[in-house]
């Protein structure tokens, strides 16, 4: 009888965790690259964040972004991109890659889908076939663009749904990942996470948690939340998810990117995080700062010759100022870049920030400041935040 | 950007302005606001402000609209003069402005005596160099607009130098320069970005001796091989599009994976390739248009380093033949990863 295949190398190592909460800081070996965590990863939607190069996000210290499987997967096409050299030779990304499975996109984008236990049914907006999204095709897609991590094709419903639609979607999603490991092509560098369902229930969440980490993944997404639930819920959905993912494998939360979210799930237990918000803001001329963000396109800017953020070094903080970011938005794009760069910098400074914190075993103190200077005052602070944060022993008193 | 030249013209040579609004004493300017009215004296205190190293002097430029009689040609010329006096008096009296240099607009619509007039009396003031007005768009003809640019020159000192407005076709430069023009503004490279093409014209006038051996083999001349229209997708696209660009959202570039231009040392050429620009441009992302003019501009200054090179070695003859040529067919390099006959190796997508 041959030898069973040597068990691949975990994905990550955990290099500290706090005492007192249960925020850990690491590292994710890879094919493209260690990425240290825990990580914001901005998303590129057709191999492109938003109208910034290659180099510029390489250069801000980006090792890790999102391509989003339905965008690409319908224009240019598996096929092509494939040609090109998988997504990577593609954008010429010379970091790691991580893409979805285009279930979510479908869901929210075209109006006309249908789940069925075969896959998503949908008309698709570029013709008038019917296309089918199944397991297998969305593993195909994925294996055909070649990022590093792979995302389960997913049953998705909107955490507002009630009733028995969820545990339909939650059971559903458990067969589909073993459909989806069955159909990875090339498992040992392209690395298929699971992703827990189960809404707002914690009896389903609990579920779902049981069985899919029974089944071999490199790692675990937490899904179905940040879509319009109460935060009250939120949180302890998350943490109810951390508590039951093991501690060895890394934990993404998707769709999380505010930066009260961000610092409060890092406690809760997360590792990973993706999100629009800082790049989709930016667009409309909102550029984040430690105490909330500028709206630049308000008058009050017109003559503040400071930068966005004084102890910020990236090139649009180290180059303009809010004068001129001011008069530029309203007559050309150019603005925009300039502030999509910087949010994303702001971003990555964050995570960057809360993972030294954890390093030199200080990041409850850091979570304290990081509050203080976004709110003000303690009476401003958000009640969910405050509740999540006691919950994993960070008082913020 | 400290280490760079800047120049302030009056108006945006991209946006058109409506005509019919200057008067004796003011020149209309259009901005984000809409339409400001100028006056000598205020338009000082901008350039006061702004600081720039050359300025444009506030001119009456409104000859380029239609028909223009001769008593408007006249007026341009005379308000133009009147308001430089002025300005430069006013010059004088800034201390803010001693650095910077202003430039004198030569006006006169199309007729020739008072584009003569317009020239010797600005020549008499002490300006720091010359702008050539009113050349932009289609109100003068072309062969009135190359005579009419040679004997404007023909009348400046040759220590000066002569700037124009809105002319920047390879072709349409080659012939300013042969009648005295200096400096050009590059809204060319710029267009061309928005209409989502890239600048392939050759400008690469050395013999080549491979493309001789090349003939010998029985390899198609490439002014043949590009007289076919192959341009038929394009001519749907925008009536704009010059023989010196390539149109990347058409289909043939899908799957072509060879740079935007064989030889080119752009951030685009460099990393990516036709077929991810067309698939930016077709699913309209912003990165789309960074990488083009990135492209578009390296490559038109890269032209003009060529014609500084053929005019100190005297070639610019040679480099008149090859521009021109492709004015009439078309780059030798439009069709899809087609090796060029003019550069190196061909390029090879990363595996």
């Amino acid at each position: 009888m041959a030898a069973p295949a040597p068990a691949p190398a975990p994905l990550l190592r955990v290099v500290a965790e706090c005492a007192r909460s249960r925020a850990r800081a690491g590292e994710l070996r890879l094919p493209h690259g260690a990425v240290p965590c825990p990580v914001f990863m901005p998303v590129g939607t057709r191999g492109t964040a938003k109208g910034v190069t290659a180099a510029q996000l390489d250069a801000l210290g980006c090792r890790i972004c999102l391509g989003n499987t339905y965008h690409l997967g319908t224009r240019p096409g598996p096929e092509l991109v494939q040609r090109a050299g998988g997504l990577h030779g593609f954008m010429d990304w010379p970091h790691n890659l991580l893409t979805d499975s285009g279930g979510f996109q479908m869901v929210s984008l075209v109006a006309l889908s249908e789940v069925t236990e075969e896959g998503v049914r949908f008309r698709s907006p570029y013709g008038d076939e019917e296309l089918l999204l199944s397991p297998e095709k969305s593993m195909e897609i994925q294996n055909a663009l070649g990022a590093d991590i792979v995302m389960q094709l997913d049953d998705v419903v909107s955490s507002t749904t009630t009733g028995p639609r969820v545990e339909e979607a939650m059971r559903r999603s458990v067969r589909w990942l073993d459909r989806c490991i069955a159909a990875n092509r090339h498992p040992e560098r392209q690395h298929l996470f699971a992703i827990i369902q189960g809404g707002l229930d914690p009896a389903l969440r609990t579920k779902c948690l049981e069985e899919m980490t029974r089944r071999d993944v490199p790692g675990f997404a937490i899904g179905g939340l940040s879509g319009g639930e109460e935060k009250a819920q939120f949180w302890r959905m998350v943490k109810l998810s951390t508590e039951r993912l093991p501690r060895d494998k890394p934990r993404y939360l998707m769709g999380v990117g505010y930066a009260t979210d961000l610092v409060v799930c890092v406690a809760l237990g997360c590792d990973m995080f993706d999100c629009v918000f800082p790049t989709r803001t930016a667009r409309f001329g909102s550029a984040l700062v430690p105490w909330g963000s500028l709206q630049l396109k308000n008058k009050q800017f017109a003559k503040d010759f400071r930068p966005i953020d004084e102890d910020c070094g990236c090139p649009t903080c180290q180059g303009y100022s809010r004068a001129y970011l001011h008069a530029l938005l309203r007559s050309d794009t150019a603005a925009l870049h300039h502030l999509t760069v910087h949010n994303i910098a702001y971003q990555l400074q964050l995570m960057r920030s809360v993972r030294e914190s954890i390093l030199a075993q200080r990041f409850p103190q850091f979570v304290r400041d990081f509050m203080r200077t976004m709110y003000g005052s303690r009476d401003k602070y958000p009640a969910w935040a405050v509740e999540a944060l006691a919950s994993v022993r960070i008082p913020l008193d | 950007m400290p280490d760079t030249v800047l120049y302030c013209s009056l108006q945006d040579p991209v946006a058109p302005c409506p005509s019919g609004y200057n008067t004796n004493k003011t020149v209309s300017l259009w901005g984000n606001s809409g339409r400001m009215e100028m006056t000598p004296s205020k338009f000082m205190d901008i350039q006061r402000a702004i600081k720039p190293d050359w300025f444009q002097c506030i001119s009456d430029g409104d000859t380029v609209s239609g028909e223009v009689s001769r008593k408007r040609a006249k007026k341009s010329v005379d308000r133009s003069l009147s308001f430089l006096d002025v300005c430069l008096q006013l010059l004088e009296k800034s201390p803010e402005l001693q650095g910077s240099v202003m430039i004198g607009a030569i006006e006169g619509g199309d007729i020739l005596e008072e584009r003569l007039r317009s020239a010797r009396e600005t020549a008499k003031r002490p300006v720091g160099g010359f702008l050539l007005d009113g050349f932009q768009g289609r109100a003068i003809a072309k062969e009135t607009k190359l005579k009419l640019i040679a004997s404007v020159t023909a009348e400046l000192p040759e220590d000066k130098p002569r700037i124009i407005h809105g002319i920047g076709k390879p072709d349409e430069v080659l012939e300013c320069i042969e009648r005295g023009v200096d400096i050009f503004e590059s809204f060319f490279p710029f267009q061309v970005t928005e209409r989502g093409c890239a600048l392939s014209f050759s400008y690469d006038y050395h013999p080549n001796p491979e493309a001789a051996v090349l003939k010998q083999n029985g390899v198609q001349d490439p002014e043949k091989n590009n007289a076919e229209k192959d341009q038929d997708g394009i001519s749907r696209a925008d009536p704009e599009i010059t023989p010196f660009e390539i149109f990347l959202k058409d289909k043939r570039y899908q799957d072509d994976f060879g740079p935007l231009l064989e030889g080119c040392t752009c951030y685009c050429c460099q990393r990516h390739t036709r077929a991810y620009v067309h698939h930016l441009l077709v699913t309209n992302e912003l990165l789309a248009g960074v990488l083009l003019m990135m492209h578009n501009f390296q490559h038109y200054f890269s032209f003009f380093s060529a014609i500084r090179d053929a005019l100190r070695h005297n070639k610019l003859d040679q480099l008149k033949k090859l521009i021109f040529t492709q004015a009439l067919q078309g780059p030798t390099n439009a069709k899809p990863g087609q090796k060029s006959q003019w550069h190196g190796s061909p390029h090879h997508a990363t595996p």
